[in-house]
């Protein structure tokens, strides 16, 4: 059981190659991070796995428990499971965070049932207490007029009242002051699961003290250049990333 | 075999059950008309409609007068849009009727007309919320009833008909009066030919609480329907009226024209609240004002979501001191709609204030056009205009257009002016889409998104139907 990645390439609309095949597995109950100089092909990874339209799939392929998702719709594999944590979320003008929310938890029942208002409340008020977010949250058109960390807070919200069995993170950590990546790691912990991959984003090792991975990787030019444990990512923050030049040769 | 023959053998419920809510309004019976005028208009016609409705002399003249303004006048196409040259005025039915008067109980109605409406879910509304309800089938009023406790408050609501006749010495004064006849080219149309359409008078100082409402229905085909609507609130006096419309949808094009006319006397209060969802063959041009006299208001929430073409601009001439006017405007114009809508705010009382928010939304080819006029002249003082236009487009074929015009003369007045036009982005469909929406769902929820603070202005009843045509509306309009 895991996101299967194999030999993913992908492409702008115009040519550019931009994953030049890459290749990842994140069982559940593991926790991997991708590592890598900006640029390097990692957010374009989490579009790609999430079914976003303006990449062109040349290669490869992406499957979650055995199952292909490379003819899904962005919306079917959100139900599949995936979910991505955006390292920009939109803003929803209008639209109530609570309602939008609801939303997204409906669209996974089958037709004709209502989500029961009560629970979902009690439900959404435990997590955002959870987050340290302020009630009147809920009535805020999503992510209109957030602070950066409000926003990311958020995405953290949605993704823990959504229960993804495979979770994208990306750049979770920028823009948030260490209190805010104090909270958000919190709940990324509460997260963790047995029955839950994880795939952090992130160009920094910080992010990585608050939440430790089993696994971590190195992505530069399109692709994963070097996997290890948690310890690699203490190797990149002393050395940089300049070292991946070396190791792009070797 | 068409939908009505393969259908017409069910009963209601299973009918129902299988209709899908986006055809809720298309679905027809067939005519039976006592009165018919006959294709196209002339003299012959314009008396046809006299006699029939036994209009007194005055009513006989005004309309003959009308009739020969709109020959006189030509089709706006020097502003408007062209399409308006596919209205064939030769093969227009302009009155349909069974002969019958309105109705007061549901019980009475004939069978086929009362189905209709029970489908619109029209008598069901009237138990649930509505102080009054008249519907309207083709030319003439069906059902008119009002709660009892409000014919002792003398409240008159009658339709136009009725209305001239038996109540001659309050509608006439200010019948055509605050839309003359010349007005405009189908204003004209109206006065010639108008049948049906409200009269509602409130006493001074009755506050309605609940609201009063008229749904107006289109079931022949090639047919022109012209209601007339007069409603005077004297001093002190409030009160909501509510209009809904549904049409089946025709190959042949269907016209629309009503006039409508509002009085809100020394401090009264008169909010007009339409859902337009006509079928997309209907031509709906339709001229409405409203006269606000000393610390009267007029407000006008008009959406506008069905219709092959709609020109309307609802207006309000604050002619009293403090005056207040108020139009809130939403259309969607999908693809094969065009939705020519705006306001008009006529400042001519010191320290009157005028208020215009409109929000468009278009989507695949559906063409938005929003038109203003707002005129302040220069020995009036403290006078304030607010004008917000914001229009949605949802893809690339879409077009809007804003045509505001501000006349403000002399120095002692505050307008302000707001407009701009979004788009429904691929980076927020992706977000949505991500969370496990649809790309219907989210469009819908953009879309609700951007006018929710102006559906909040509907009554609850209609805010609640208004987001459910939304619904299908976008989920119509992708894949």
């Amino acid at each position: 059981m895991s996101l299967h990645i194999q030999n993913l390439q992908a492409t702008l609309e115009d040519g550019t190659e931009i994953l030049k095949g890459v290749t990842l597995e994140i069982p559940k109950g593991e926790v991997h991070a991708i590592m890598g100089p900006n640029g390097s092909g990692k957010s374009t990874l989490s579009k790609v796995i999430a079914g976003h339209e303006g990449y062109v799939i040349t290669g490869g392929s992406v499957t979650i428990d055995g199952e292909d998702i490379g003819e899904m719709s962005i919306d079917e594999r959100s139900r599949a499971g995936i979910f991505l944590a955006f390292q920009y979320p939109s803003e929803v003008p209008g639209v109530s965070n609570a309602n939008f929310i609801r939303a997204a938890l409906q669209s996974r029942l089958p037709k004709g049932q209502e989500i029961d208002a009560v629970a979902y409340y009690k439900d959404l008020y435990a997590k955002m207490d959870l987050l340290e977010m302020d009630r009147k949250f809920t009535a805020r058109a999503v992510n209109e007029g957030f602070s950066g960390g409000e926003k990311k807070r958020n995405e953290i919200l949605q993704m823990m009242m959504l229960e993804p069995k495979y979770c994208i993170l990306d750049e979770t950590d920028s823009g948030l002051d260490i209190d805010a990546l104090k909270i958000v790691s919190k709940g990324v912990n509460a997260m963790r699961s047995p029955d839950r991959g994880m795939l952090l984003i992130t160009h920094y090792q910080r992010l990585l003290d608050y939440i430790k991975p089993d696994h971590v990787h190195v992505m530069a030019e399109g692709r994963i250049v070097r996997s290890g444990g948690p310890e690699l990512a203490l190797e990149l923050e002393k050395h940089g990333y300049d070292f991946l030049k070396e190791a792009a040769l070797a | 075999m068409s939908y009505e023959d393969a259908t017409a053998t069910l009963d209601h419920e299973t009918r129902e059950a299988i209709d899908i809510d986006r055809s809720k309004g298309d679905f027809t019976f067939p005519e039976r008309h006592k009165y018919d005028a006959g294709r196209g208009l002339s003299e012959k016609t314009v008396d046809y409609i006299c006699d029939v409705k036994n209009d007194p002399q005055w009513v006989r003249e005004f309309r003959h007068k009308a009739y020969k303004i709109f020959n006189e006048k030509p089709m706006p196409t020097n502003w408007a849009t062209k399409d308006l040259e596919n209205i064939h005025f030769d093969d227009i039915r302009y009155y349909l009727s069974d002969g019958e008067k309105p109705k007061r109980s549901w019980d009475e109605v004939p069978e086929e007309v009362l189905k209709t409406f029970e489908r619109l879910g029209i008598p069901e509304q009237e138990r649930a919320f509505l102080a009054g309800v008249e519907a309207q089938y083709d030319s003439e009023a069906a059902y008119s009833n009002m709660k009892e406790e409000l014919t002792k408050q003398g409240v008159i609501f009658v339709n136009s008909t009725e209305g001239l006749k038996e109540y001659e010495e309050i509608f006439r004064p200010w019948f055509g009066k605050v839309i003359p006849t010349g007005d405009n080219k189908f204003s004209a149309l109206n006065s010639a030919v108008f049948s049906g359409g409200s009269f509602i008078y409130i006493p001074k100082g009755v506050k309605l609480k609940q609201p009063l409402q008229a749904y107006f229905r289109i079931n022949s085909e090639s047919f022109g329907q012209f209601e007339r609507t007069l409603i005077i609130a004297d001093e002190g006096a409030e009160v909501m009226y509510m209009e809904g419309c549904t049409a089946p949808k025709f190959e042949t094009a269907t016209l629309h024209s009503a006039v409508v006319e509002l009085v809100a006397l020394k401090g009264a209060k008169i909010q007009y609240v339409t859902v337009q969802n006509w079928s997309s063959n209907v031509f709906n041009l339709v001229t409405k004002r409203g006269l606000a006299m000393e610390d009267a208001e007029v407000r006008w929430i008009d959406c506008n979501i069905g219709s092959r073409l709609t020109m309307k601009y609802p207006g309000v001439i604050m002619k009293g001191r403090r005056a207040r006017g108020e139009v809130i405007s939403i259309a969607l114009a999908n693809t094969g709609q065009h939705q020519d809508t705006g306001a008009k705010m006529i400042h001519a009382a010191d320290e009157t204030t005028s208020n215009i928010v409109s929000k468009s939304i278009s989507v695949g080819e559906g063409r938005a056009t929003y038109r203003g006029q707002v005129h302040i002249p220069k020995h009036l003082k403290g006078c304030k205009n607010n004008t917000e236009c914001d229009a949605l487009l949802i893809n690339s074929h879409s077009r809007t257009d804003t045509y505001p015009a501000i006349t403000v003369r002399g120095n002692r007045h505050a307008t302000q002016h707001e407009a701009s036009v979004s788009q429904v982005s691929e980076e927020m469909l992706f977000y949505m889409q991500q969370r496990g929406l649809d790309e219907g769902q989210a469009m819908s929820l953009a879309v609700n998104g951007f006018i929710n603070d102006l559906v909040r202005e509907f009554p609850m009843e209609y805010s609640v139907e208004l987001k459910r045509l939304i619904d299908l509306e976008m989920e119509g309009s992708v894949g």
